[in-house]
């Protein structure tokens, strides 16, 4: 995926975000970091060019409610949770850049309810290449990527790589 | 990635990127205590107990809050309702305690080196929190953590530690992590009060470790000196119990030597801030209306205690050792 058929996916991402909500009002993005962070910013810039409407995002860090703390080789960097509106009977679009097993979704969606009770939490990827492991599905998704397990997508957005794509590159053995 | 945590026994054993790599985590778990709910599932599970031999309301109670917000289970033990009245020694009950398999043990005890044994004996991971006069290591990394959220960096930064230093655990785990991070330390105190050569034997502690080789230190028996363009100043606690043996002679002249009061204060930064570990004893180390004004930090470092002890009782638990 080059950087411009990114960018016209983020563009469609925001419009039915937007059209599925019938307007911005008590709506809310909330980045999964660390990569949906830039992605919800962008989707926020998107929405604001068109309907002139700022509306609040914040960065959630799943890692202290991840499944797998105890099994992981490496400890995780914990990075700090921003959310500075409160969340109680608005809706939230989660946005992470890949959607997989759906347990960082599952963790997300733990990580937020301890904030208060939404009125609904919806999710937007960019990217889906399915192999659920929870029953997650995605409510927007930029685009469904057929793939086997010893793939990896990698999607690199220039605030955090200093480049802009999505691969798919076989993973070293 | 610094190489993961085993055990905190002391600052001695840390290496400046594991100071980081605490402190940045703490930074982290700060915004969980502001919550309306204070508590996250991260170690669910997990069994931590606090082992105090000796008398502590503000770092057991730390240690306690800081797990039961990760929720941890919790369970403190304090000797005198324990079976060391009944003579088990320490031996027998760090056994005792290892069978019924805890994942962290926090001890407090009047030795130094309790914490050293009590690691040898388990495989529960042990933090030290107090022995004797000689490491706190946890008081240490709040008061770091505390420094930085009114200072842009630890290096080069002058800090002035005055008052009981020969019997102070916070005042040896500060000069070490303060030195290992840069900072110019300056102990103070009667000289009664501070061990013959105590920059000297430090330093040689911190000779195993290259990055602490060089760090300054210095002791003065005149606390204008030690105050003089102070970014910090860190009262310690004069030890009441103590003064029937007789370190000084009058609490009266010891505040007017060695006190902190409002006047004393315009020698150091004007933007300086004043610390001290706790419990304090007013108008003995520090004057009253300095203790409340505005440029103490000391319930701030209570605040960041919690934190802190949060960011280590994490890293100890979380992930596999890549050397197991």
């Amino acid at each position: 995926m080059t950087a411009t058929e990114m960018e016209r996916a983020l563009n469609r991402l925001a419009h039915e975000i937007v059209e599925r909500h019938r307007g911005t009002k008590n709506l809310a993005l909330i980045g999964i970091r660390r990569r949906g962070v830039p992605l919800a910013e962008r989707l926020a810039k998107t929405i604001l060019d068109f309907e002139k409407v700022r509306i609040p995002v914040g960065y959630l860090d799943i890692n202290l409610y991840r499944d797998d703390l105890s099994t992981v080789s490496m400890q995780p960097v914990i990075q700090s949770t921003e959310i500075h509106f409160p969340i109680a009977n608005i809706s939230i679009v989660l946005v992470d850049d890949v959607l997989y097993t759906g347990r960082t979704v599952r963790a997300a969606m733990d990580a937020l309810l301890d904030y208060g009770r939404p009125k609904t939490i919806q999710l937007c990827v960019l990217i889906d290449r399915g192999h659920r492991e929870l029953p997650i599905e995605a409510n927007y998704i930029g685009k469904f990527v057929q793939t086997t397990d010893n793939e990896i997508i990698e999607v690199k957005l220039t605030e955090i790589d200093q480049q802009e794509g999505v691969m798919l590159v076989e993973k070293l053995e | 990635m610094p190489p993961k945590i085993k055990h905190l026994l002391g600052i001695q054993d840390l290496s400046v990127e594991q100071i980081r790599l605490i402190l940045e985590t703490a930074e982290s778990f700060r915004e969980i205590s502001t919550r309306p709910i204070k508590k996250v599932p991260t170690l669910r599970g997990k069994t931590i107990i606090n082992l105090f031999f000796e008398a502590s309301t503000r770092t057991r109670t730390s240690f306690e809050i800081a797990a039961k917000r990760l929720s941890a289970d919790a369970i403190n033990i304090s000797a005198s309702t324990s079976s060391v009245v009944k003579g088990e020694t320490l031996h027998d009950t760090a056994q005792n305690l290892q069978a019924m398999a805890p994942d962290v043990i926090v001890i407090r005890h009047s030795c130094s080196g309790t914490p050293h044994q009590l690691a040898r004996i388990c495989s529960a991971a042990v933090v030290n929190a107090g022995d004797g006069a000689h490491e706190h290591p946890t008081q240490a990394l709040l008061d770091g953590f505390t420094i930085l959220d009114h200072k842009e960096t630890l290096q080069g930064l002058k800090v002035a530690i005055v008052g009981d230093i020969a019997h102070s655990r916070v005042a040896r785990s500060d000069c070490l992590l303060l030195g290992k991070m840069g900072a110019h330390v300056t102990v103070c105190g009667p000289p009664t009060l501070i061990p013959p050569h105590f920059d000297k034997t430090l330093r040689l502690v911190g000779q195993t470790n290259a990055s602490v080789a060089q760090q300054s230190l210095r002791v003065t028996y005149d606390m204008n000196e030690a105050l003089e363009d102070a970014d910090v100043v860190m009262m310690l606690r004069i030890q009441l119990e103590r003064q029937s043996e007789a370190f000084f002679p009058s609490i009266r002249e010891y505040f007017r030597l060695y006190g902190l009061s409002a006047e004393r204060m315009k020698a150091a930064k004007p933007d300086a801030i004043i610390m001290h570990p706790g419990p304090i004893n007013r108008g003995v180390e520090i004057a009253s209306d300095v203790a409340d004004g505005p440029y103490s930090v000391i319930l701030d470092q209570v605040t960041s205690g919690v934190a802190v002890r949060m960011a280590v009782l994490f890293l100890l638990t979380g992930g596999k050792d890549e050397s197991d």
